[in-house]
């Protein structure tokens, strides 16, 4: 064992008291293929001995676990749900904005259409005055704005299925984050009873239900979901309730335990397909 | 099949039942030194039980791929020499560093078992064991990419997953399509139904594959 090793352990470079850099050797690092370390720590002197590198090994790699563990437990939700917020916020801004473009560049260019992509058509234009100036450097923000909004899209749909494996598969990344996002964090969400989840996204509806004004929400935010949106109207209640009741169930799975549970989503499947077969029936 | 040392049978409650020495980690029973391996929370200890030969001797150098919790890559670690823990998601993740915090020869990591380039500057190669327990599509690519860690004449020690591949497909076709796609890399020993502790779950015991390793 005295070839080069193939590529950079994660002590190289690293003094031995050095636990920072150490950590992020390991969390960081990579190498093409494994050699053996124990060994060639020892040439490099790293280590005395082999016991003392799997002391050393021990140390550094507990310590940079529970540290990559806090970090991404800390981060997880949080990130989502802001980034979901901000997303919602940039679509709707782009579409507010858009409409304010559709409106002014109707009045300077003879087709000016509506909606985003009418912004994105003026942003091509070449302005001649300055009104026309500011009105396609408008046009350029809502552009830019709607851009954000799917860079945001891409974040969370990557970025989901690490915090809440088992509600991103059911929900979709999304929806997922939404219902996180209404309901502060995923702990948070986790400790509601599914009849609320059913209903997160619907407050209007429901506090005008519970002071006597209406009839009880059958969906919030979840109506965005196959489940319920494509079951016909007569049963949605049903498909609602169901898919809420396995969402809360993901959800105390993904807090809790974090691991991947394929039986529930095939329970949910059996479970819709049941109420779509009443209009069979 | 002999157990490896370090795993004995011990009486529990008037039975025979499996334990290993170390510090209790979920609150199972313990007599004297020895704690209560229970093959219903544990792949590998259900394969002990029913007499598979998991090629483990003791005091084995492990990589263990898919570690959850812990629980039984502690009692990997009661018995095997360095083993190094695997696990990809956070929350299990945070008890693995608990349980390894205790044990000197149990090592801890948060990677992704999918991508060893991320943990392959750490993991040393030649071992003598790789338990392999993921809950993921595509454990045949899992494994034979870890194949590098492995001695020659060492061990593959999987538990498939048949829900992880294709919840719908009946799991005799998808082990069948697993163990397919495995033979590319590895030459497959043995094979066994955990059924009688783990639903729908395959052990297969398996060496590389002598004519591909370069």
């Amino acid at each position: 064992m005295t070839d080069e090793p193939p590529g950079p352990a994660w002590f190289h470079g690293v003094d031995s008291g050095d636990e920072d850099a150490a950590c992020n050797a390991i969390d960081g690092g990579q190498a093409d293929e494994p050699a053996d370390w124990p060994t060639h720590a020892v040439e490099a002197g790293f280590a005395a001995d082999e016991d003392e590198y799997y002391d050393r090994l021990h140390g550094a790699t507990v310590s940079t676990t529970r540290a990559a563990v806090r970090d991404r437990e800390r981060a997880g939700d949080q990130q989502l749900k802001y980034g979901v917020r901000a997303m919602d916020d940039a679509e709707r801004t782009a579409n507010e904005l858009a409409e304010r473009v559709a409106e002014w560049a109707g009045a300077l260019f003879d087709d000016a259409p509506a909606g985003v992509d009418g912004a994105r058509a003026v942003v091509n234009r070449s302005p001649e005055t300055p009104a026309e100036r500011q009105a396609v450097s408008l046009a350029e923000r809502v552009a830019a704005l709607d851009d954000e909004a799917v860079a945001l899209r891409s974040y969370i749909e990557r970025a989901a299925p690490a915090v809440a494996p088992n509600l991103s598969r059911m929900a979709g990344p999304v929806l997922a984050a939404r219902l996180i996002a209404l309901a502060g964090g995923l702990e948070d969400l986790c400790k509601k009873p599914s009849g609320t989840v059913q209903v997160l996204g619907a407050e209007d509806a429901l506090f005008a239900h519970l002071s006597g004004r209406a009839p009880s929400p059958k969906h919030g935010v979840i109506y965005t979901h196959d489940y319920v949106r494509n079951t016909r109207p007569e049963d949605r209640g049903s498909a609602a309730r169901a898919l809420a009741g396995k969402l809360a169930i993901a959800a105390r799975i993904d807090h809790y335990a974090g691991d991947l549970r394929p039986d529930l989503h095939e329970e949910l499947d059996d479970r819709i397909a049941t109420i779509r077969a009443r209009a069979d029936g | 099949m002999s157990l490896p040392d370090g795993v004995e049978r011990q009486g529990f409650d008037g039975h025979e039942r499996l334990a290993t020495r170390g510090e209790p980690v979920y609150g199972e029973p313990t007599d004297g030194p020895w704690r209560l391996w229970d093959a219903g929370r544990s792949k590998v200890g259900a394969m002990l039980q029913l007499g598979v030969d998991t090629g483990l001797a003791g005091g084995d150098a492990v990589l263990y791929l898919g570690a959850a919790s812990g629980t039984t890559a502690s009692h990997i670690a009661d018995f095997c020499g360095p083993t190094y823990a695997v696990e990809f998601a956070p929350r299990p993740a945070r008890d693995l560093v608990g349980v390894a915090a205790k044990r000197q020869n149990l090592f801890p990591l948060l990677k992704d078992a999918r991508r060893p380039d991320a943990y392959a500057h750490v993991v040393e190669s030649g071992l003598d064991a790789i338990v392999q327990d993921v809950a993921t599509r595509g454990q045949a690519r899992v494994a034979a990419r870890n194949r590098q860690f492995l001695r020659p004449d060492g061990r593959l020690i999987a538990a498939i997953k048949a829900r992880s591949e294709d919840v719908t497909a009946a799991p005799e076709n998808v082990f069948a399509a697993v163990l397919d796609d495995l033979r590319d890399a590895y030459e497959v020993l043995e094979t066994a139904r955990l059924d009688r502790h783990h639903d729908d779950h395959l052990a297969v015991i398996a060496r590389p594959r002598p004519d591909t390793i370069d």
